[in-house]
């Protein structure tokens, strides 16, 4: 299984190559920029029992795919302004390895780098270069904040973004009170306190904070069985059940057998993401229907992060088509960049965080975008989704 | 008794003040999600009927001699061709995957169409039906449209922010001209020196001089109260006489009139929500201006520069076009 998917990488590559001699023999010397894509070596993400479940919000297929399917779409851009884009992958299998990968990139003569790694691997990556690197992996805000770099750009939304979006959607739809659901692992407990923040901010109200545990042990049903850990009797009537679960099983369970007939929202019933492939809306299908022709699967979000990582590698290069390799980095944190969301998107000089619309999806349809109607912003409307500015966070940033 | 009641009073004002010419013929608006068009009587601005389609019916054109009305259909990568006397289909042109717009040739023997998923545009033999050739362009090329001339035929590709300018004999890409973000539609001065290209994400207009494809000139959009990323122009019209030009302005729910000569935008009409193409009738008394996020049709008094009325129509509204 993984021989045949690495033999596939390097057909690509040689694909790729041919392609670059083919354009660089028709338009002279054509400048080129070398793209580096990290991802995790045996990535537990993408095993198949983990895949074929699909849980919203969960990747299902590598970050190359989207980048690949940018990069050959702006072929046509790319080859009228006489540059090109050349993409190369490596897999990592821990934090070190990221980092030795990263400081040998420049020299390999890499204009840039897209990360799909974890936290710690992807801060030991950008610590290691100085090329500008672009998260389409990780949410965490802390990446965004206490931890963030002055030279990483984030195409994925953060954890906050998903957050606000939600939360804005509630207030909306006037579902004020609301039954927190929390899981048991560390990433439950720092994405459940980024929930309860934008509970706050969007002036929710918070009955309780249960936690959840998967078990079939009759010792802790309390902790694990819907109708219990829904009832009202230490909460009162609820509005929604508000569950964070980063593995995804239990809250996969979860609708229609809460205690009282309420909606559930955040990690399964109504989720806010980057991406979704039935959104019908500013050409969105026809960007899901390209992806779904060349990776045979359908887009999720992580899929639309990575895909944005390569129109912006594009841009990049299409703005600074005669390079040296160092002009990318300059032009990608300027870049208007259009997503298929209706608004030109931007990169926050603040975090690196790329502003966007995010879409509210059950899995079947799109049902809402946020920022929502009538919630609004002195400058932008989409920094009312995730860390704005006056908030200083990110001190690695002016 | 009513309606004649109603018709002489008219008529004693009309008598009165100037006459107003009235519009006899109807209007066909398309709607993506009705698989139907929506037929408007110009007189009393009402619905009269619908025709049915092929599936997803999005832009639409008269051919030259104005006896059928041709209809791209996205879902059915097919033209819909209805014979306006019976209103009733009488031939599918198959125009390959996912056809959006189309421009025909002077002579209508030819149409040109861009295919959204594949990134061409195909050329058409309209008799045959035979695809002539295809041209690969820019990702999800939308305006189409064909030199006064017939030797040139102008693209828009809204992912890679070009307009590509194709020679129809030889099927070649002369040129590629930057615009704006997501260029959409385009109007065509009627001297043929200037061609106007809406940009859906700038906000903005890109004025090309047809002789070189430089840009004469941007004009950018400002609504009270709204911020450059609500203003979304798409469709667009010009005057016969090429003084004005009418931008629908998407999501920020106007139209704008502009003087073409002096480059300035004038008046802003408040329309219904994301309007998104423009027609006028023979007279250009009026404007009619598909609303596509309110299903309904703006008709717009063009002297007064004011709403006349908004007609409920089918889902999603695309475009309207004049048959009188």
């Amino acid at each position: 299984m993984r021989f045949s998917r690495r033999s596939c990488a390097v057909a690509l590559l040689l694909a790729l190559a041919g392609a670059a001699g083919a354009a660089g023999a028709a338009g002279a010397a054509t400048m080129t920029y070398k793209v580096l894509l990290l991802e995790p070596a045996d990535d537990p993400r993408l095993e198949r029992s983990v895949v074929e479940r699909a849980y919203l919000g969960h990747a299902t297929g590598p970050a190359f795919d989207g980048l690949d399917v940018a990069v050959k779409e702006a072929q046509f851009e790319l080859d009228a302004a006489g540059v090109a884009v050349t993409l190369e992958r490596q897999a990592v299998a821990d934090a070190a390895a990221a980092r030795d990968a990263a400081s040998r990139a420049q020299k390999a003569g890499v204009s840039a780098i897209v990360a799909d790694l974890p936290d710690d691997a992807l801060l030991a990556a950008a610590d290691a270069t100085p090329l500008p690197v672009l998260d389409v992996g990780a949410a965490a805000d802390r990446l965004r904040e206490g931890d963030c770099r002055a030279r990483v750009l984030h195409l994925l939304p953060s954890e906050r973004m998903r957050a606000d979006a939600l939360a804005q959607t509630l207030v909306a739809r006037r579902w004020s009170s609301v039954l927190l659901l929390a899981g048991p692992s560390a990433l439950d407990a720092q994405r459940s306190a980024v929930a309860q923040a934008a509970i706050k901010r969007y002036g929710l109200k918070l009955l309780q904070v249960k936690p959840f545990k998967l078990s079939a042990d009759p010792r802790e049903r309390d902790l694990a069985n819907p109708l219990l850990l829904t009832g009202t009797a230490s909460t009162g009537s609820y509005d929604v059940v508000w569950v964070v679960d980063s593995d995804g099983e239990f809250a996969r369970s979860l609708p229609y057998r809460t205690a009282l007939p309420r909606p559930v929202v955040g990690d399964a019933g109504l989720v806010a993401l980057a991406w979704a492939a039935q959104f019908e809306r500013f050409g969105a299908p026809q960007v899901s229907r390209r992806f779904a022709r060349a990776a045979g699967r359908a887009m999720t979000a992580n899929d639309w992060a990575a895909w944005m990582a390569g129109k912006a590698i594009a841009a990049a290069a299409v703005a600074a088509p005669k390079g040296p390799a160092t002009a990318l980095a300059k032009a990608l944190p300027a870049l208007e960049l259009d997503g298929s969301k209706g608004t030109p998107l931007t990169f926050r000089a603040w975090d690196g965080q790329l502003r966007q619309p995010m879409l509210l999806t059950d899995g079947q349809g799109v049902i809402a975008l946020a920022p929502a109607d009538g919630v609004l912003h002195p400058k932008n409307n989409l920094d009312t989704l995730g860390a704005d500015a006056p908030e200083k966070l990110c001190k690695a940033r002016p | 008794m009513l309606d004649f009641a109603y018709r002489a009073a008219a008529v004693a004002t009309a008598c009165l003040v100037a006459v107003p010419v009235l519009a006899q013929g109807v209007a066909f608006v398309s709607s993506e999600k009705d698989h139907a068009l929506t037929v408007i009587d110009l007189k009393t601005l009402a619905v009269t009927g619908t025709v049915p389609t092929c599936k997803r019916p999005r832009h639409m054109q008269l051919t030259p001699d104005a006896k059928q009305l041709m209809v791209a259909c996205g879902e059915s990568n097919a033209a819909d061709v209805i014979d306006l006397a019976t209103r009733k289909s009488v031939r599918r042109l198959p125009l390959g995957d996912d056809p959006e717009a189309f421009d025909l040739s002077p002579d209508g023997k030819t149409l040109y169409v861009t295919n959204e998923d594949d990134g061409e545009l195909s050329m058409i033999d309209v008799a045959s039906g035979k695809v002539l050739r295809k041209v690969p362009v820019g990702k999800e090329p939308e305006g189409v449209k064909v030199s006064p001339d017939g030797a040139t035929v102008w693209v828009t590709s809204e992912v890679a922010n070009l307009v590509h300018v194709i020679d129809t004999a030889s099927g070649k890409v002369t040129k590629n001209v930057a615009v704006g973000k997501r260029p959409r539609r385009f109007a065509l001065t009627p001297d043929g020196t200037q061609l106007w290209v809406t940009n859906e994400l700038s906000a903005s207009v890109t004025v090309l001089s047809t002789k070189d494809y430089s840009v004469v000139d941007t004009l950018k959009f400002q609504v009270k109260g709204m911020r450059d990323t609500d203003i979304t122009p798409v469709g667009i019209t010009m005057s016969r006489d090429g003084k004005r030009a009418f931008v629908a302005l998407g999501r920020a729910n106007h139209v704008a009139f502009v003087d073409v000569a002096a480059r300035k935008v004038g008046e802003l009409v408040l329309v219904g929500k994301r309007a998104w193409n423009v027609a006028l009738d023979k007279a250009e008394t009026r404007l009619y201006v598909c609303n596509g996020l309110s299903d309904d049709l703006t008709v717009i008094d063009v002297a007064a520069a004011k709403p006349l009325k908004t007609i409920a129509v089918g889902r999603v509204p695309y475009m309207a076009v004049i048959v009188e």
